[in-house]
């Protein structure tokens, strides 16, 4: 040991730690699968600080660990220890560093934020989003919450929030756009273009969707962990959320602030169509049309039964919740 | 106090008042005046409520070990989720490591014989009682409040508002006890510090407690606000946070915020203090980098304030509020770091003595590594907004506030219980306690993070069957945590009755807290001590050193 000189080892722990470190970042598996164009941003982002992170996690556990054991107190030796007091250029090194790393990770915070359309939210007002309340206010009463509002001022009237156009289709309409309301305790999806009104989410892949997102009574928020995406459903405020799903498969739907007893029972889905396949749902569904069905119904099997039950009684105190389940068929 | 028939000592003519030789077990239910009284009142009240606030967490646990709701009601459940984190909060970790710990060792530390104003400090403790009572009554009078510690409205509005009543006026009487005490800490540490102590020879408890108590002080009336606003909207037809009369609801979440982001700090600060404290003591080695810990306490004190509306970047927040608060966010994590390196910078070429007081801290070291790392990937909006609301935060908080907090109250207790008391607790005893408690916290909360990115949200009684195999683990740690406050209990009960005798200075530490009796006598010292070095001259000759305790002169009767 004596021959090999102190820097040669810590080249060699260096070089360790930064490789189980990237290994690590690369291969936590700790996120599900990609389904938008915004969750490879972030899980880039959420990697890169996986990785430093490792990095210091493994660094001072082990000075941590090697302390405990190395200067431990010898058996009968009840004197102290080195008079360190300090040291200045470590302090300086130790207070620069992380300095460094986190105005990086605000840096690429940023600019991953920008990518994902977080500076742009409510920059597009001529598409649906409420001129379709008006047909459907006896099903999905919102219009109290807007009473006084000129409907093509909904968004003058207050900030929109959210996440508008990405980089990639800044300044374009998109193709699609969905109205959501979250109410006690379910998710309604209401496609302006068609009337169609849902209680799962269907777009078709590879398309720019955008959904307006507002609550009817408390706060909700809608949240698909594939997408990475999600926004707080506030009643009297609107949001944005814009996204192209890049994977064609059934996600599910959450609701992730708390709204009462059943918020855990809040749960549909949304689900990826091709672009055939979303063509055709939109065929039956307007064929269908006039029956406004499938209000609150959110999954078919038998646990939104039981679910469906358990609220059954919390939704006496809610005319207009009962109105929009009455003609749901199973 | 009454003081007609006692016999008073000639020295204790210096603090002015008169009172009996030794307090007896009765006082300890009084309004009394004396710091040290008052501090074990704090502790031993919060950790009344620890247990409370436990036992609801391990009935929410039961519940989470299958996805259905099928052993609580969903009502209830929302109940105990509300008060568990209000009573872990406000009547656990904020009594016990401000009020208990604050007003026992502060006095004692800067060398004065109490608090600036001891009847304002009763006072502040006694507001903790009833507002624990309130909590405890809105179970009997409608099922306890439902809609979280944070209370969002519109939701607090409509949900069970006699429970919600009752919890905003209890919540509103322990700020009026932190702000209290806030001041009372400021005044005391500014004003009665022994002459011979300078600033920079106080003790870092003692700077930690003047960081938490100038946040307490911004950022408690904040609070006290928003629940005189949203009591109003309950009970007397105001509309400010009702949309549909033209209130605004993310008015709340900012005002809630301000507050309860510095509260983290609150919680956080005073147990940092704590720890620059025992692991000098324990490591046999001076604090490494004294300055850069007084001064990274005021840093995050400063930074504390504007970070808040990071809790709520999925809420209404323009473009703007995310990038701002993403980056103060961040910048949190240099002077905790800087706290970190200097603590394991401490640990390195000490002596280091494996006591439980040394386990819990050095504990805390490694949960607060982890704990401050997942807290950095949250303050990014861009990953923040796919966990927030999640398990991922559920782990993260609990990570800092029971990996942190809490082990750094058991640590404190550890190493004051023998001054506090003049009896040593059991050592294998708190080993056994420190070993269940260090696994029981990284099986409960780890798996919480992994539950939270794959799609589980928090507040929730039923979820996605699958996520059961991992919430079955969690629920496995919270029964080992239910367990491991056992033998720590148990010890405590024993040890103050029959524990071996401690003696002033069972640790051999240098801060002034040592210099006098365990327990220390009521005005705390016979004669006042004078300040022979400072508080952490650890090895060498002590008068050859040069630092903070330059003017050392008498050699120190360790």
């Amino acid at each position: 040991m004596k021959q090999i000189p102190a820097p040669f080892w810590t080249l060699v722990l260096g070089i360790a730690v930064t490789l189980i470190s990237l290994w690590v970042g690369q291969n936590h598996n700790l996120l599900p699968v990609q389904a938008s164009e915004q969750a490879p941003l972030v899980d880039d982002l959420f990697n890169v600080m996986v990785t430093i992170g490792t990095a210091l996690f493994i660094v001072v556990q082990g000075a941590i660990i090697y302390s405990m054991v190395r200067f431990r107190q010898p058996k009968g030796d009840e004197t102290d220890g080195l008079p360190i007091k300090g040291n200045l250029p470590l302090e300086v090194f130790w207070t620069a560093i992380p300095s460094v790393i986190v105005v990086g990770l605000g840096l690429y915070s940023v600019v991953v934020f920008q990518e994902m359309g977080g500076f742009s939210p409510g920059g597009h007002h001529n598409h649906g989003t409420m001129v379709a309340m008006a047909p459907q206010q006896t099903v999905i009463d919102v219009a109290p919450l807007l009473a006084q509002v000129p409907e093509d001022d909904v968004f003058s009237r207050a900030q929109v929030y959210g996440f508008g156009a990405g980089t990639q289709s800044l300044g374009n309409a998109p193709d699609l756009t969905v109205n959501v309301t979250g109410m006690q305790y379910a998710w309604i999806f209401t496609y302006p273009d068609t009337n169609i009104i849902d209680g799962e989410l269907h777009v078709p892949v590879g398309q720019d969707v955008q959904l307006i997102i507002e609550a009817k009574d408390v706060i909700h928020s809608f949240w698909v962990p594939q997408f990475r995406l999600k926004q707080d459903a506030l009643p009297g405020e609107s949001a944005e959320l814009r996204f192209v799903a890049t994977r064609e498969g059934t996600y599910p739907v959450v609701c992730a602030e708390l709204c009462g007893a059943y918020h855990g029972g809040m749960r549909t889905q949304v689900i990826v169509h091709s672009t055939e396949d979303y063509a055709d749902w939109m065929a039956s569904r307007v064929a269908e049309a006039g029956s406004t069905t499938a209000v609150a119904q959110s999954r078919s099997d038998a646990t939104d039964g039981e679910y469906l039950a358990a609220i059954a009684p919390n939704l006496a105190k809610s005319p207009v919740q009962i109105a929009q389940m009455a003609p749901v068929t199973p | 106090m009454a003081q007609a028939d006692i016999s008073v000592k000639p020295t204790e003519a210096q603090g002015g008042h008169g009172h009996p030789d030794k307090w007896k077990w009765y006082d300890y239910f009084t309004f009394n005046v004396d710091h040290k009284v008052i501090g074990i009142q704090y502790l031993v009240t919060s950790f009344l409520f620890y247990l409370v606030g436990g036992f609801m967490a391990v009935l929410m646990r039961t519940e989470l070990a299958t996805p259905e709701s099928d052993f609580l009601t969903p009502e209830l459940y929302n109940a105990f989720l509300t008060n568990h984190g209000t009573i872990m909060i406000f009547l656990w970790i904020v009594p016990a490591a401000i009020g208990g710990f604050g007003n026992y060792l502060i006095p004692l530390m800067i060398g004065a014989r109490d608090m600036a104003f001891p009847k304002l400090n009763a006072l502040a403790f006694w507001l903790n009682p009833p507002a624990g009572a309130l909590l405890a009554a809105s179970f009997f009078v409608g099922g306890g409040a439902q809609s979280g510690w944070t209370s969002y409205p519109p939701l607090s509005e409509i949900t069970a508002n006699l429970p919600q009543s009752l919890w905003c006026i209890s919540l509103i009487m322990v700020g009026t006890s932190s702000i209290l005490g806030s001041v009372n800490f400021l005044i005391t540490i500014w004003k009665m510090r022994i002459p011979s102590m300078a600033w920079d020879q106080m003790p870092l408890f003692c700077w930690a407690m003047v960081a938490t108590a100038l946040l307490a002080l911004f950022a408690t009336p904040v609070l006290a606000a928003a629940m005189v606003l949203l009591l109003f909207d309950i009970n007397f037809g105001t509309s400010f946070f009702k949309p549909d009369a033209g209130g605004n609801v993310v008015v709340y979440q900012h005002l809630f915020w301000f507050y309860s982001h510095p509260a983290v700090y609150l919680m956080i600060l005073p147990i940092f203090g704590i720890m620059s404290e025992v692991i000098p003591v324990h490591a046999r080695k001076p604090i490494f980098g004294y300055k850069a810990i007084a001064y990274s306490s005021m840093t995050i004190c400063l930074v504390g304030l504007f970070v808040w509306v990071h809790h709520m970047f999925t809420s209404g927040t323009a473009p703007w509020m995310r990038i701002f608060f993403t980056i103060s966010t961040l910048i949190v994590a240099v002077p905790t770091g800087v706290k970190i390196f200097s603590w394991v910078a401490t640990l390195w070429g000490g002596k280091i003595r494996y006591t439980t007081a040394m386990l819990f801290a050095v504990g805390l070291l490694s949960m607060f590594v982890f704990g401050g790392l997942s807290g950095v990937t949250l303050g990014a909006a861009p990953f923040d907004i796919h966990v927030h609301d999640t398990y991922y935060v559920v782990g993260h908080f609990h990570y800092v506030l029971y990996g942190g907090s809490v082990f750094g109250i058991y640590s404190g207790i550890y190493h004051w219980f023998p001054k506090m008391t003049g009896r040593m607790l059991n050592e294998p005893l708190g080993k056994v306690h420190f070993v269940l408690t260090f696994i029981g916290t990284i099986l409960t909360f780890t798996p919480m993070h992994s539950l939270g990115m794959q799609g589980m949200p928090r507040r929730v009684a039923m979820y996605d069957p699958q996520f059961t195999s991992l919430n079955q683990l969690v629920t496995v740690g919270a029964y080992i945590l239910a367990v491991s406050v056992i033998p720590f209990y148990l010890n405590v009960i024993w040890s103050w009755r029959a524990g071996k005798e401690a003696g002033p200075n069972p640790w051999n530490a240098l801060t002034m807290e040592w210099t006098t009796t365990s327990p220390p006598i009521i005005e705390n010292w016979e004669v006042l001590p004078v300040l022979t070095h400072g508080p952490y001259d650890y090895g060498a000759e002590r008068a050859d050193e040069v630092g903070p305790a330059g003017e050392a002169v008498v050699p120190t009767q360790r």
